[in-house]
């Protein structure tokens, strides 16, 4: 009789409210171990495609990504980068992988892809769709669908394709070269592209016979200052994204000495950095909240700052200050952030004397709106009392079967990658539409998990661990980049900090698959991983299991790996947060219960099995 | 063998003891000893128990002899001081440093080749004479480093991974520990840190002889049917008289058992041993009786764990030999060696 296992209490008293073996078969499990994959909108395979970068492969890692994004150039250089924040090495180090400046590696390296692109089918499906503008959600859609042999118009009131891309982020940002190139892959399937051409009425739109129209027109209306002053003072106070655009345009080639930039958001850094180089000396950054509660990404406020633009915080607008129309600043309120019992936020004033700061001109960019003036009333399109259409959360198909919303204009503004995950979902619905299939009835994703083992202890993917902490990315010198408002300021990697940086991942998707009837709770794997993830006890609930695990596992939203079927009736316990899939465990496991597999998931796309991506 | 360092990351919220160390810090080179193997079990549980009880890793004297349980000094407490000795000569080794520097913390770790073959004598003799030091036999039952022989501590009856059936009387290092004098007896199981990383614990604390007969499989010859020490029949057999706990300072004793089933045992330095009784009649302050209990449940088909014997007052060899309390490499030449004069009285006196 074993006495001197943990399992000297019998184990079927626990049987009630113990956890059950974890179904590693669903593809979601493995999937959320990815947290950049799972974290991007696109769900972009990113370890996979590191290790590309890692083996030189630039143009295969670049495939990969435009397969999932789209716009690879222009996300890494422009990407909101959810999966950064959600990277596992930001919780077992101090930085996350600069997953974002590793795309635009693969971009920049890359090569000539264009014989490795999908050719627009010979035999086409006689149906015709139009996307009204030419962003990244409607060219998304338009990739998709045109490689699916469907005939796809998009349409623009501009003379180029791009969209906000193209016109809203400035070109230190954004070579247009990049811009050029990847909207090109897209128009080059076969796209036709009417540009210069405004839709000015959704329903001679749908008259003109389309199958299926999407709608992909962004957040065109940027918002609106209303103090005292606003009206009289007009001539030196510009909506930031209509200024954006002006900027890109060429329409204007200067500003004041003194600029301030009303707005806390990413257009509000992209205005403040664009005026420090048309002419603006004392440029100003003013939010009305705190600094940490900006939206605009702690890097974009980081470059804004190291251009010498101050960012002052709670400070509300109260007026424009102007002699005779002729504009001098603005004055502002002091507040200050107050929380209620619910946590909700509302900034009161102080009581301190309010803050004058002089300026020659004003930038808004206070946020943007969704405007459809083109749509009829009665053109069969339900809208929310918000303004945003009434849609299908999962098929984006609106009140009207034949028409879809994508991007901005769908939800709000967000990003290019969720337009480009929208866009992907949007074509998947227009497809199954046009062959009369139910739009819910969703092709599932491609699953396969391989083993990586190539000898006694060698694995096909680079097992050891790097320490080295995060690579910043080379900028131009200051100076130059001030001069210049058509010159970027990231120098982007070279290969050698590309290679060093691509080694700091983690390579999350090869996965710890473990096979109870193999164990011989030899407890090899527990005493060599380095983050003491594995435990082998006695089962329990999920709570009170974890709180006697070898290691602090209190992030509940990542998963416990659970297996039964071990001689002793004990179980074992993984806690996915902090595995750093360095393979140690498997290695150190002398019966092979423990292997690594990689886990690659394929989001189902239109026509993905027959493209020549399968790489 | 494993050709990668275990990385360096950890855990973020692995914790540091009393002296600033994590459990990391006490870690050596990766194990070079084949996956699965016992050894290495035995070599974290040392990591967890010195992180536990914050001993500084530079006070701390590794020694071992040949095999693979003496290559395993290298796998853990990398900061320490380490002497890997001639083979089944670890405790003469012992002896001589122990008697120059009393005051490190003394770990000898051998194995059933190295101590109860070879060096069976010297094994036999650092007991009795009452070194202070952890004594521990990693006791996998074979000769692993030559690919499977029996080696003398395998039971009669059991058979090698080839097949062969082993004839020979096995050597029972506990029994004999027992009666040569030492003053700290215990057997644990590699498979069962629970058990183990408390009594290597108190066997680190106790100020004289600790003995430690830690069975350990050896998964590439000796963890077959018919194997008398395989991680399967290890637990089937496995009869455990007690569980221990150790606390360093008495504040911690907590009244969670029912009376009679705790014994609380206060060692010399004022650390506390917390017995949990398994069988009820067995006295782990009885040496005799202690003999006697084990052959019976030996022959019983048992293997008996826990802490079978200690003696919280236990004599070591300083004492005995009533040495300065300053480590006799610290003493000057001076004090050391009493000079000519003092010799030639010394010599007169013996004419």
């Amino acid at each position: 009789m074993p006495q001197s296992q943990e399992t000297s209490g019998p184990i079927d008293a626990w049987k009630e409210t113990t956890l059950q073996p974890t179904d590693i078969t669903h593809p979601d499990y493995f999937h959320k171990i990815v947290d950049c994959q799972w974290a991007c909108p696109a769900h972009t395979p990113v370890p996979e495609y590191i290790r590309l970068i890692a083996a030189g492969r630039y143009a295969d890692a670049y495939l990969v990504n435009w397969k999932s994004n789209v716009f690879p150039g222009i996300l890494g250089r422009t990407c909101d980068r959810p999966c950064e924040p959600a990277c596992r090495r930001g919780r077992v180090e101090a930085d996350p992988v600069a997953i974002c400046r590793l795309k635009r590696v693969a971009a920049d390296y890359k090569g000539d892809i264009t014989p490795l692109l999908p050719r627009p089918p010979a035999v086409k499906s006689g149906k015709r769709v139009a996307c009204v503008g030419t962003g990244p959600a409607s060219l998304t859609v338009a990739r998709d669908l045109a490689a699916a042999g469907h005939a796809v118009t998009v349409f623009d009131r501009e003379g180029k394709a791009g969209g906000f891309i193209r016109f809203q982020i400035p070109r230190f940002r954004l070579p247009e070269a990049v811009i050029d190139e990847e909207v090109g892959y897209v128009l080059n399937l076969g796209v036709e592209a009417r540009l210069g051409e405004p839709i000015t009425s959704l329903k001679a739109l749908l008259a003109e016979g389309y199958d299926a129209v999407f709608i992909g027109c962004g957040a065109p209306r940027g918002r609106d200052l209303d103090v005292p002053g606003r009206k009289e003072a007009a001539s030196h106070i510009h909506i930031g994204i209509d200024w954006l655009a002006s900027v890109s345009f060429g329409h204007v080639k200067a500003i004041g000495k003194r600029v301030i930039v009303l707005g806390g958001g990413n257009t509000a850094m992209d205005c403040c950095r664009s005026a420090r180089r048309l002419g603006g000396e004392e440029v100003r950054v003013v939010v009305r909240s705190g600094f940490e509660e900006m939206k605009a990404s702690p890097w974009e406020k980081e470059d804004a700052m190291r251009e010498d633009i101050p960012i002052l915080n709670y400070l509300a607008p109260k007026s424009v200050v102007h002699e005779n129309g002729t504009l001098t600043g603005m004055t502002f309120e002091r507040v200050r952030a107050e929380y209620d019992a619910a946590g909700r936020r509302s900034l009161v004033p102080t009581g301190e004397p309010d803050e004058f700061i002089a300026a020659d001109d004003v930038l808004v960019a206070i946020g943007q709106e969704n405007a459809f003036p083109w749509i009829e009333r009665d053109a069969g399109i339900a809208f929310e009392r918000n303004g945003l259409p009434v849609l299908d959360p999962v098929t984006l198909q609106s009140t009207h079967p034949l028409v879809f919303f994508g991007g901005d204009a769908a939800f709000g503004p967000k990003n290019i990658i969720w337009a480009a995950a929208h866009g992907h979902q949007a074509a998947m619905s227009i497809d199954l539409l046009l062959h009369g299939k139910d739009l819910h009835d969703r092709p599932p994703p491609e699953v396969t998990l391989v083993s990586q083992k190539m000898g006694i202890h060698s694995w096909s993917y680079d097992n050891a661990v790097s320490i080295d902490l995060r690579y910043k990315v080379p900028h131009i010198e200051k100076g130059q980049a001030l001069r210049d408002i058509t010159t970027e300021v990231e120098l982007g990697f070279d290969i050698d900090l590309a290679f060093k940086e691509a080694q700091r991942c983690l390579n999350c998707d090869v996965q710890t698959v473990f096979s109870a009837k193999l164990c011989i709770e030899c407890d090899a794997c527990v005493d060599i991983c380095p983050v003491d993830c594995i435990t082998f006890t006695k089962n329990g609930e999920e709570a009170e299991l974890r709180t006697r695990l070898n290691a602090p596992a209190h992030h509940l939203e990542q998963a416990l790996y659970i297996a039964d079927g071990l001689k002793t009736g004990r179980i074992m316990a993984k806690d996915e947060d902090v595995c750093l899939h360095c393979g140690m465990c498997a290695e150190r496991c002398p019966t092979g219960a423990w292997d690594m597999q990689r886990f690659l998931i394929d989001m189902a796309q239109v026509g993905a099995r027959s493209s020549a991506l399968a790489l | 063998m494993s050709f990668l360092p275990k990385p360096k990351l950890h855990h973020p919220e692995l914790a540091t003891n009393d002296i600033g160390f994590t459990r990391r810090d006490y870690e050596g080179a990766i194990s070079t000893l084949c996956a699965g193997c016992g050894h290495d079990s035995i070599s974290a549980a040392i990591i967890r128990a010195c992180y536990e009880l914050s001993l500084p890793p530079h006070r701390i004297a590794k020694l071992s002899g040949i095999g693979c349980s003496s290559k395993t000094p290298t796998y853990f407490l990398g900061a320490a001081h380490g002497f890997n000795s001639v083979h089944g000569r670890m405790p003469s080794v012992a002896t001589g440093a122990y008697l120059a520097n009393r005051e490190l913390i003394y770990l000898g770790v051998s194995g059933d080749g190295d101590s109860a073959s070879i060096g069976l004598g010297q094994f036999a003799h650092a007991l009795r004479r009452g070194i202070n030091m952890t004594y521990i036999v990693e006791n996998n039952g074979v000769y692993g480093l030559t690919k499977g022989q029996f080696s003398a501590t395998s039971d009669r009856g059991s058979t090698s991974k080839k097949g062969a059936t082993n004839t020979d009387a096995a050597i029972d290092l506990v029994g004999l520990a027992l009666q040569l004098g030492a003053t700290f007896v215990a057997r644990s199981f590699s498979g069962d840190k629970a058990q183990l990383v408390p009594l290597i614990k108190a066997a680190l604390q106790h100020p004289g002889a600790a003995f430690i007969d830690c069975i350990s499989p050896c998964v590439q010859f000796n963890n077959h049917v018919g194997s008398t020490k395989s991680f399967d029949y290890i637990r089937e057999h496995n009869e455990a008289v007690n569980r221990l706990d150790y606390i360093t300072g008495r504040s911690e004793i907590t009244a969670d058992y029912a009376p009679g089933e705790i014994e609380v045992v206060v060692q010399h330095d004022g650390g506390v041993l917390r017995l949990r009784k398994l069988a009820t009649d067995y006295d782990p302050h009885d040496r005799t009786s202690a003999l006697r209990y084990l052959q019976e449940r030996t022959v019983a088909g048992e293997i008996v764990t826990g802490l079978l014997y200690v003696d919280p007052e236990p004599e070591n060899l300083h004492q005995r030999l009533n040495t300065v309390a300053t480590p006799l490499n610290a003493l000057e030449d001076r004090l050391l060696c009493p000079g000519s004069a003092m010799l030639e009285t010394l010599n007169a006196a013996l004419r």
